[in-house]
């Protein structure tokens, strides 16, 4: 045991199977890497400030403030109040979604056919809404504090007239997104499939997640300075912090 | 949780490529209730199931930044998210189901003199303004104002800033490119146009009347909405 302990001390990484759920409250100044590594994954994710969860991700902020409607290496991921929880510092995949929300319990049982607990142990087919509740209700949050999430990995693209498209080969085989985070981060992920995954069978795709320490954030730092309204972004982060800053 | 049947839709269903237009046929002289509310205001009512709320563009290019709430269960709340995914397509237009993040049809809009509207954009914030602007635009009012002082000053309905989620920004125009950009236009919205729906169960609506000064979602000029509401046994 005194092994994994001092192991972990400086780094941790897991395989989180498909159709399942964690969380974890990510320290400012750390990475969170996730990795795709059979092809097809899905990650579901959401962002709060544990000092006060009223402050949460924002999709909207963060997406027209970088003039963006998909996520990709160089943008920041904002809550509500104007500052970053994390930006995305590496990404070999290209395009993240963050307006298609969650698989339901309906919509799974539709697609998929119903896999009951009682029937399929872990391999149950659970659903990314109410997976996102379980792991909220551990933090006295509920129905009212969800919003929308992203879901790495997955691609949907919008055609002139507004029409949305999955690309079902955009989620490959060791791509991976890597997150920085910039404040204390409660991050609440699922690994259940994708809404518009037409998929024939229910995708259980497992997903690498390996946390570690970043190195600090320069001047000259890619995410702060693809766009003028992230050193604004990162402004807005150090001034919250000095306010916080213990004696 | 998901007591409808909104979520048996598995494929999505691309609108037409033409943006739709319908007109109304109610009058104004047979509605129950009609209230302007000025730029930098906000309204907030209940909805019977069944009545309809026309919401006009008085002097054009104006956002109405809207939120819709099943008034049996506030946190069973409009859902952008849900509502484009299960339509297919991030605008909203005529026969467009408004759905709630538990599946549930709030409200479907039944005429829409414009064609399409926003539900991509989100409301403005104080904070998000220092983002997009300035640091020392913190203080310009926002729709998250309006929106707070409103659920404060209606606290008897038992929400707050936790029930402040995504809104849909009629007659805003936030174009989405193929690869993936996103811009806030020039609205496609002028004096006198009007989107109008049906609340399929009873609702509340909230809409702030956007006071924004910083960009083109108002033209840089807020101007007043007016709200119209007809009985549900209007033919």
């Amino acid at each position: 045991m005194a092994d994994i302990n001092s192991r972990i001390r400086d780094s941790y990484q897991t395989v989180i199977d498909g159709g399942k759920h964690w969380s974890l409250n990510m320290s400012a100044g750390t990475l969170l890497r996730l990795t795709d590594i059979e092809g097809g994954a899905n990650v579901g994710m959401l962002f709060y400030n544990p000092q006060n969860p009223l402050e949460r991700y924002n999709a909207p902020d963060t997406l027209k403030c970088q003039h963006t409607f998909k996520l990709t290496k160089g943008h920041c991921l904002y809550s509500d109040m104007g500052r970053i929880f994390c930006s995305i510092v590496e990404d070999s995949n290209g395009w993240h979604d963050t307006v298609c929300g969650n698989s339901t319990q309906k919509l799974v049982v539709s697609r998929w056919g119903e896999k009951s607990y009682q029937v399929h142990r872990n391999e149950w087919t659970q659903n990314g809404h109410d997976a996102f509740l379980v792991e909220a209700g551990k933090y006295g949050l509920g129905r009212r504090d969800l919003a929308a999430n992203v879901n790495w990995f997955s691609k949907v693209a919008v055609a002139h007239d507004g029409a949305l498209s999955f690309d079902a080969a955009n989620a490959k085989r060791g791509s991976f997104v890597e997150l920085r985070f910039e404040m204390d981060t409660l991050v609440l992920l699922h690994t259940c499939p994708h809404p518009l995954n037409e998929a024939k069978d229910y995708p259980r795709k497992p997903v690498e997640v390996a946390i570690s320490r970043a190195a600090a954030v320069t001047e000259e730092d890619f995410c702060m300075n693809s766009w003028p309204e992230n050193i604004r972004g990162f402004a807005n982060t150090d001034l919250y912090k000095l306010c916080g800053r213990k004696a | 949780m998901h007591g409808t049947d909104a979520h048996n839709s598995l494929q999505t269903t691309p609108q037409s490529s033409a943006p739709t237009t319908r007109r109304s046929s109610l009058v104004p002289g047979e509605a129950v209730f009609r209230h302007v509310i000025p730029a930098g205001e906000y309204w907030i009512d209940t909805l019977r199931s069944g009545q309809r709320l026309r919401i006009v563009d008085v002097e054009g290019n104006q956002a109405a930044d809207t939120l819709f709430f099943n008034a049996a269960d506030v946190a069973d709340r409009y859902s952008a998210v849900d509502t484009i995914r299960e339509q297919g397509n991030v605008y909203l237009s005529y026969g467009s189901k408004l759905l709630s993040t538990a599946g549930n049809v709030l409200a479907e809009i039944v005429a829409d003199t414009v064609g399409r509207h926003d539900t991509l954009g989100g409301a403005c914030a104080a904070e998000s303004n220092t983002v997009r602007y300035d640091l020392e635009k913190r203080t310009m009012h926002s729709c998250r104002d309006s929106y707070l002082l409103a659920l404060a000053q209606h606290d008897a309905l038992g929400m707050g800033k936790r029930d402040l989620t995504h809104n849909i920004n009629f007659f805003m125009n936030v174009p989405v490119t193929p690869d993936g950009g996103l811009t806030f236009a020039d609205g496609v919205s002028g004096p006198g146009q009007y989107v109008e729906m049906r609340a399929a169960m009873d609702i509340i609506v909230l809409i702030s009347n956007c006071p924004q000064l910083n960009n083109p979602c108002n033209a840089y000029n807020p101007t007043p909405l007016e709200v119209i509401i007809w009985d549900a046994d209007v033919p």
